[in-house]
């Protein structure tokens, strides 16, 4: 056994890089140090506003950790032992990195793309005014779905962080054990650049949720023409602060559509352009370890209590109920893809039972703080049989090589989740209704109207299958010019552990 | 000297190698091993892809002993991993030119 030492042209890389993170580390020292006067004037007023509550704050740390324990380890587990035991380090390392890379994508600038005030473009993405950080400290505060009720903005974002980290990382799984490292990692960073914080943007950004609020009940109270015609202009000005989706009336409680939707119809376009594996529909391309993925699914679920109760951004009753749903709506589908499979394929299954939770936990995200708990257990029982079919048929049929159906779950189980959230949401079927500022548009504040719902939540799902899809493929065919997607059919034989990181996941 | 290579069922390891230390042999090399023979193997559904798995994992020993302990030998595994259903395995007898114990350096019948 021999070790090769680094070379030293591998040390000046690394020195250079030194440099560059030292450099990056004065630039945002320097714009911070310049902010504050700014900042104390901007601050002040909300400052005597509200204060955080402590129960808020720790509650939204605790999710944020969650959500974090969902990518890693929980997504990578699942999807590592899928794959073939000479690919398991590979899909640990890309999940690992794209969440460190989107970490510190986030904190650059991610988060001021998502949730920072975009000027006139602000109905579409957020500008560069909170880039590195700027004007945020632990005073800041950021707003609640209740009018008045803050939380420090920290907390928001690294809430929001934890999002942006496991979105991208659910696309590899469509195209698992066929593409570079270098590919991903290069994809991933465009793609929460021009995809995820856009769409993100889109769906949650309220610049003053309160603001929207008093004027749509001013709007409600106007006596006369005059009264109406002030008050309506008043709206329409507030909510040109607003992403245009959030804007249209779309529900989307805690990511069905920028999450799940968005991570799936891009995996279905890399899955569909980079090609199917080598071998595929004549290897045997059995998950290497179920336990692996039995042990993923179980740490998703639990993460999950963070990614959806936590949406609420809150420690309160519709808190609870978040998590309510997220419990029964993914009990009742890991049931229903047991059974379905169980009646279709003659045997219930490990990987089937887990599939169905993390079907049910998709569907069960934009609805989880609007259906009712009924409602959520009927969203489930009806997700996974879908969804089945989807993975199963409708991917045969089609012939494409989702490897670990990131389509099939997460795209279909959104858009399920997405449209039942539209439904579900009805006071009469146990919904909690329209909250006060949420459907903005055509004067119905307060009030639920199906056809209305449905069409700003069709909207929802529209727009972020097209600008996901087709940024999606322009993307993927701009690394492969740039780095190249796939390796040679030799090291995808070999295996990407070897070949791309030159190590193994297990050496028994 | 001859090796007696046998096949047989994972579970049935214990029994034979109760059985072979009963008449006497002292050593035994075990592989996992794959294959497959007139039994038949089975399906695997993972989500959409169903894959027939006709490789099914089998247990290789392997002795090597006196040529006049072949019959003794073939009989103690024959009895203890018979189940009578298809898939017990088979036996396979090989010439065996030369054995050396390393530690000592014996050889031939002395290194068995």
């Amino acid at each position: 056994m021999t070790f090769t030492r680094p070379t030293p042209a591998g040390w000046a890389v690394l020195a250079i890089g030194a440099l560059c993170a030292v450099g990056f580390a004065d630039a945002a020292i320097a714009q911070t140090a310049a902010a504050p006067a700014a900042d104390a004037a901007a601050a002040a007023p909300a400052a005597a506003a509200a204060v955080p509550n402590k129960g808020d704050t720790a509650w939204m740390l605790v999710s944020s950790a969650l959500v974090l324990m969902m990518s890693v380890p929980g997504l990578a587990l699942f999807y590592g032992g899928l794959v073939r035991t000479k690919n398991m380090a590979s899909v640990l390392t890309q999940v690992f990195a794209i969440v460190a890379m989107v970490g510190v994508v986030w904190t650059l600038y991610g988060y001021s793309l998502a949730f920072g005030d975009g000027g006139s473009m602000t109905p579409y993405i957020g500008g560069f005014t909170k880039a590195f950080m700027h004007g945020i400290d632990a005073n800041s505060t950021a707003a609640t779905f209740s009018n008045g009720v803050v939380i420090p903005e920290l907390a928001y974002f690294v809430f929001q962080m934890t999002f942006a980290m496991i979105t991208p990382a659910l696309i590899v799984g469509a195209f698992a054990e066929r593409i570079k490292f270098s590919a991903v990692m290069l994809f991933i960073l465009l793609w929460v650049t021009f995809i995820y914080f856009p769409i993100a943007h889109w769906v949650w950004y309220v610049a003053a949720p309160d603001d929207v609020a008093a004027a749509a009940k001013a709007l409600a109270a106007a006596a006369d023409g005059a009264a109406k015609t002030a008050a309506q202009a008043k709206l329409d000005e507030v909510t040109g602060a607003v992403g245009w989706l959030a804007g249209a009336g779309a529900l989307d409680f805690a990511g069905g559509t920028v999450v799940h939707i968005n991570a799936g119809i891009a995996g279905l376009v890399g899955a569909l352009i980079i090609g199917k594996r080598t071998g595929y529909g004549k290897d045997l391309m059995a998950p290497h370890s179920l336990t692996m993925t039995m042990i993923g699914a179980s740490l998703l679920w639990v993460g999950w209590f963070g990614f959806n109760a936590g949406s609420n951004l809150e420690a309160n009753g519709t808190t609870a109920l978040a998590f309510v749903n997220t419990m029964v709506a993914t009990a009742g589908a890991a049931l229903s893809w047991l059974l379905a499979e169980w009646i279709v394929k003659g045997k219930p299954s490990l990987l089937g039972i887990c599939s169905g939770a993390v079907a049910g936990l998709v569907a069960v995200t934009p609805a989880s703080g609007f259906a009712g708990p009924i409602g959520a257990l009927v969203l489930g029982l009806v997700v996974s049989p879908v969804c089945l079919f989807f993975v199963s048929t409708v991917k045969n049929a089609l012939g494409y090589d989702d490897a670990l159906d990131v389509f099939g779950v997460h795209c279909i189980g959104g858009i399920i989740g997405a449209l039942g959230t539209g439904i579900l949401v009805n006071p009469a079927l146990g919904g909690v209704g329209i909250t006060d500022y949420t459907n903005i548009t055509g004067n119905n504040a307060g009030t639920y109207d199906f056809v209305t719902q449905m069409i700003a939540q069709g909207k929802a799902v529209g727009a972020t299958l097209l600008w996901s899809g087709i940024g999606s493929a322009i993307l993927y065919k701009l690394v492969d010019i740039i780095v190249g997607l796939r390796p040679t059919v030799e090291e995808e034989r070999e295996g990407l552990d070897i070949s791309d990181h030159g190590e193994r996941a297990y050496n028994m | 000297m001859k090796i007696v290579m046998a096949i047989i069922k994972p579970f049935k390891l214990e029994e034979v190698r109760d059985a072979l230390t009963a008449i006497g042999v002292h050593g035994l090399t075990v592989t996992e091993v794959k294959g497959y023979g007139r039994q038949k193997g089975h399906t695997e559904i993972y989500r959409g892809a169903e894959y027939a798995v006709s490789f099914l994992p089998k247990i290789k020993i392997e002795v090597a002993i006196a040529s006049d302990q072949v019959d003794k030998t073939i009989d103690a595994i024959t009895s203890a991993a018979k189940t009578g259903q298809i898939g017990d395995g088979k036996i396979f007898v090989i010439n065996l030119d030369h054995a050396v114990r390393i530690r000592t350096g014996e050889a031939d019948a002395a290194a068995l």
